[in-house]
């Protein structure tokens, strides 16, 4: 017997029918269609399911899609403004942040999540952001610098 | 209390599958407005096979890497390739890349020749989208007039073929004796730690290294590699081991939890040198970062380890228990001389 | 921060390029950022199942009976698999390269020899539908002792982990269980030296842990054909290796990918694609098989752990005199690529170094654990720890400086390798010396004149004479090469200096990268895979 789920997906009201138990991720993937946010563990513990619901980091994986019932959730397929990428996208392409991609969208969301309610947050600030984002490519450093330049670019904006 | 110690380590790194005998192959064409399309069955692991290739195409074909695709990887339209691994990817599929695009220049030449009514050895590409004679650069056609005339008018089709095998060694089994590589890549690499003597924990402080490529053929991306290369050494030399307990199999990590890496709180400054000494049967000399960023990290640190208390940990990876188990047994922090 | 020392080695090279060289953006990075990159995860296909397979608790044991009757009943479940579906049940992975003999089965019949093998597979119309199913699986095993430790596992009487190689070792050349290294003569120069070191070196497992997990989504496609979107670091590698276990003409299978999420060489293996695609010919549906994060962390493979013994011989000037090296690679219950990277571990001793007495032996050993495979360093991350360990230690004892022991010990340009190769196109002094400099890690004047294009070759280009375990002489000179990359070992003249490689697109006439004018064939050996000789120097006729 599966239940119906409406919420907001991106600004758009989407509507999915999901098994009992079924996660947030999975609804997003296999319902919705969006499949920025990818499954990397199933078990809450590498982030790159990352996706804000009512502004807040949540990891999709671990979420009962049941609970995001009437909310709003964002995830790195509505980070474009129309055809213009987010400031975040921006700063990740022009310091190189992404080789393979697969934690690209979860770790744009917990940036996004950052910058959101911090805009101008210290080094540290963005590590400890960023601390439930596994990247086993990069080594972190040029993810690192791009939110801080797109925080510093927002303050010049 | 903390000590800080520095280690270092250098090493050599064979380019291409042991032994040879894997090839790439590419092919490059064109289509009927002069943007081409390199199809592969190369496979990008995040590496940048895709891009690597493309700035590869361009440059030999003389036309703005704007105007290349790589097309990868799918078995019916890409033509065979062994695959990502070995450090082989840069060096054999950027040959293959090469050598398919190289041939289609050739045909394009002889298209552009044809219409400028010119022998191709007098004509050049400027690199942004033209053909010209060489000294006269206003006599010049586009390369996107060259494709629609060599196709619709001259009935030829601008297009390539490469392969690139390194043909396979064989191994005598009494000395070993073998030809494992063509090439290799160097590196040497300085790691300065932190042991606290109280935790048996060790802090990346900073790492220094120079890397021999054979050709950086884009700077940024060797950066990726190395820099995210450095940081899986020093997540196999502290962190990182399915079997804590080797070779029992017990207490084997279930999630990301229980495997321990560092994450972005524990990486250290790192800065890089890049020598090229190019490779004689490179892709303009190049060869492949792809493993080697990892391996000198380790010796490294275990050596900035010995330096900083005096202990000598062998087995990995070298756990705050095993550094403390070390430093007890021995008596006490020995910090070794200060460089 | 990354500086290009152009200086360095600016007379080999014509830096006159158009396109390369730059840091120009990636192609696939907008896609990155925008969640639009296509992962195999990422194609929807209607009508898909999904697959799970059973896995053994023990580590070693053999199995009396399976009993599914209850799983096949199961809510939701498609088809239950077991290994006499298989068509080609057994298969080593190598065998595509004629290396090898198959010792693997895609499920399990009669014995599980690691803690996770795949028994039984089941198709069901949701994840969870086909745990439910797998649960209800009855399996009745015999445990059997099993072995752990590599050499415990090459001792007499151990428990036999692979009864394809029964003393729990790979064959090499048909009569070895190891791969020989032989150069010079290490115990005389152990007899001479001052100073003697010997130590034991253990590498870890490593897990890839790639934030992609492995798996692949196989569906029936046009024309009889079966689409595969696989997250295979080898495209073709992992077709073959599906064609060959479900006997099917490569030309049935469409692979698809090329874009992945992290490898480092733990997709290598095609670890569920054949069972993906065996399940989609069976059912006539889409099917994806993808590994949970604990699976893959349990039972993925992974890196195999290596136990290095090394001994070496120095002198109080710095001269490294000798090297010999024994290494046991865990190849844990099956072959897959661990007897190659034996065979790549003997290619890189001693190390960057040029010293003139090598020994060494290489094991592949079989234990009862999760296959190893390859990963980023292959066969040469674990002894360069060992080596550069080794080094540190040796410059200790002699007190000597560690950079300035690996200069003057360093290959140079026209030395002779231990597996008697010329040393071409070598870097190690110049890369120590800009780390040295950079970490204001002091060195003498003197090292940091050296060069890898001085010093070498002449005497240094001979091969020593070399007593070969039976007793008789090695051969003084190298064997006539196959290859025009292995240019005739010369009298002394020092190489010309090496013409400056020029960009392609400026000569069309002369052709730099083009492939040297092919050797001629090997005769083809009786039924090798893909019409050519494939590694039967090493392995000797392949048998199945």
């Amino acid at each position: 017997m599966k239940t119906p789920v409406q919420f907001r997906h991106n600004g758009s009201d989407v509507a999915v029918f999901v098994d009992g138990g079924a996660s947030l991720l999975m609804a997003l993937r296999d319902g919705v269609g969006d499949t920025s946010p990818k499954f990397g563990c199933g078990q809450g513990t590498c982030g790159v399911c990352s996706v804000l619901i009512d502004g807040e980091l949540h990891l999709s994986c671990i979420t009962l899609a049941e609970s995001v019932a009437g909310r709003s959730v964002e995830t790195a397929d509505g980070l474009k403004a129309g055809a213009s990428l987010h400031p975040l996208q921006t700063a990740f392409m022009e310091n190189f942040a992404a080789q393979c991609g697969f934690c690209t969208p979860g770790m744009l969301m917990a940036a996004k999540a950052l910058l959101d309610r911090n805009p101008a947050p210290t080094r540290a600030e963005v590590v400890e952001a960023i601390s439930g984002n596994i990247c086993r490519c990069t080594g972190y450093e040029p993810i690192i610098n791009a939110v801080l330049a797109a925080a510093g670019n927002r303050q010049r904006a | 209390m903390k000590h800080r110690g520095k280690g270092m380590a250098s090493i050599n790194y064979p380019i291409g599958m042991n032994l040879g005998g894997d090839p790439s192959q590419a092919l490059v064409h064109s289509n009927p407005t002069g943007k081409f399309t390199v199809a592969l069955s190369a496979i990008d692991l995040g590496q940048g096979m895709k891009s690597v290739t493309r700035q590869i195409a361009a440059e030999t074909l003389g036309v703005p890497v704007e105007d290349v695709y790589v097309d990868t990887a799918d078995s019916d339209t890409g033509p065979h390739d062994m695959g990502s691994f070995a450090s082989r990817g840069t060096h054999r599929v950027g040959n293959a890349v090469a050598v398919a695009a190289r041939e289609a220049r050739g045909v394009m030449m002889e298209a552009a020749a044809e219409e400028l009514e010119v022998n191709a050895s007098d004509l050049e590409t400027d690199g942004k989208g033209n053909i010209h004679v060489k000294g006269a650069p206003h006599r010049k056609i586009s390369t996107k007039d060259v494709a629609i005339a060599a196709q619709f008018k001259q009935g030829k089709t601008i297009a390539g073929r490469g392969i690139f095998l390194v043909p396979l060694s064989e191994v005598d089994p009494e000395t070993g004796e073998m030809s494992p590589a063509t090439c290799y890549a160097h590196a040497c690499l300085v790691a300065e730690v932190e042991v606290d003597d109280e935790t048996g924990e060790v802090a990346m402080v900073r790492m220094d290294s120079a890397y021999e490529l054979g050709r950086a053929l884009n700077p940024k991306m060797v950066e990726q590699q190395l820099v995210g290369g450095a940081w899986m050494g020093v997540s196999h030399a502290l962190y990182e081991t399915p079997e804590p307990y080797y070779p029992e199999p017990t207490h084997g990590p279930r999630d990301f939890n229980e495997y321990a890496m560092p994450g972005p709180g524990d990486i250290c400054p790192h800065d890089i040198a890049v020598l090229e000494r190019p490779a004689p049967d490179g892709p303009f000399g190049a060869k492949g970062p792809g493993e080697m960023c990892a391996n000198p990290v380790l010796p490294a640190v275990a050596n900035a380890i010995f330096n900083a208390v005096g202990v000598r940990i062998d087995d990995l990876p070298i756990t705050p228990e095993k550094v403390l188990r070390a430093i007890r047994q021995q008596g006490g922090a020995k910090p070794q001389a200060r460089r | 921060m990354l500086e290009l020392r152009k200086e360095i080695f600016a007379d080999e090279r014509d830096d006159n390029l158009n396109e390369i060289g730059k840091p120009t953006q990636r192609q696939d990075m907008i896609g990155h950022v925008t969640g639009n990159t296509a992962f195999f995860d990422d194609h929807k296909l209607a009508g898909l199942l999904h697959l799970k397979v059973l896995r053994s608790p023990h580590h070693h044991a053999r199995i009396r009976r399976i009993d599914t009757s209850d799983a096949e009943r199961s809510a939701g479940v498609r088809r239950v698999i077991r290994g006499g579906d298989v068509p080609r049940n057994l298969n080593t992975l190598l065998s595509l390269l004629n290396f090898g003999k198959d010792d693997e089965p895609s499920l399990a019949t009669d014995k599980v020899r690691y803690r996770g093998e795949p028994i039984i597979a089941i198709v069901a119309n949701t994840e969870r539908e086909a745990f439910e199913a797998l649960a209800k699986v009855r399996v009745d095993y015999d445990p059997l002792t099993p072995v752990f430790d590599v050499e415990e596992a090459i001792k007499p009487g151990a428990p036999v982990v692979n009864e394809t190689y029964p003393k729990n070792t790979f064959e090499y050349h048909g009569k070895y269980d190891h791969q020989k290294l032989r150069f010079g003569d290490v115990e005389q120069a152990f007899a001479q030296a001052d100073h003697v070191l010997e130590q034991r070196y253990q590498m870890s497992p490593i897990e890839h842990a790639s934030t992609e997990t492995n798996g692949s989504i196989a569906a029936p496609e046009t024309n009889g054909r079966f689409v595969v979107y696989t997250c295979a670091q080898g495209l073709f590698f992992s077709l073959d290796t599906t064609a060959k276990i479900l006997d099917v003409q490569s030309n049935k299978l469409h692979f698809i990918g090329g874009t992945v999420g992290g490898g480092f060489g733990g997709k290598v293996d095609s670890l569920t694609e054949p069972l993906a695609t065996l399940a989609s010919m069976l059912t006539g549906r889409p099917v994806r098989y993808v590994l949970g994060r604990e699976e893959e962390m349990q039972f993925g493979s992974p890196r195999g752990a290596e136990r290095i013994y090394v001994k070496d011989a120095v002198m109080k000037d710095g001269r490294l005199t000798a090297r010999k090296v024994r290494s046991y690679l865990d190849s844990g219950a099956y072959t897959r690529l661990s007897s190659y990277a034996v065979i790549k571990c003997a290619a890189h001793i001693p190390g960057p170094y040029t010293v003139p007495n090598v020994h060494a032996d290489i094991y592949c050993v079989y234990t009862n654990r999760v296959p190893a495979t390859a990963m980023r360093g292959f066969g040469v991350t674990a002894v360069d720890f060992a080596i550069e360990c080794q080094m540190d230690k040796l410059a200790h004892l002699i007190g000597m400086d560690p950079m300035e022991f690996r200069i003057l010990n360093a290959y140079r340009d026209g030395d002779m390798k231990a597996h008697r190769r010329e040393a071409k196109n070598t870097a190690l002094i110049e890369c120590v010396q800009v780390a040295a400099e950079k970490a204001k890690w002091p060195i003498r004047e003197e090292f940091k004149r050296m060069s890898s294009r001085v010093g070498g070759g002449g005497a240094r280009a001979a091969i020593p004479q070399t007593r070969l375990d039976g007793g008789a002489q090695a051969p003084a000179r190298p064997a006539p090469q196959r290859t025009s990359y292995d240019r005739p070992l010369a009298a002394s003249p020092p190489a010309p200096a090496p013409q400056p490689i020029r960009p392609a697109s400026l000569e069309p006439q002369r052709t730099p990268s083009q492939p040297p004018p092919p050797a001629p064939p090997p005769s083809p050996v009786p039924g090798a895979q893909h019409g050519a000789a494939r590694f039967s120097s090493v392995f000797g006729t392949r048998r199945r």
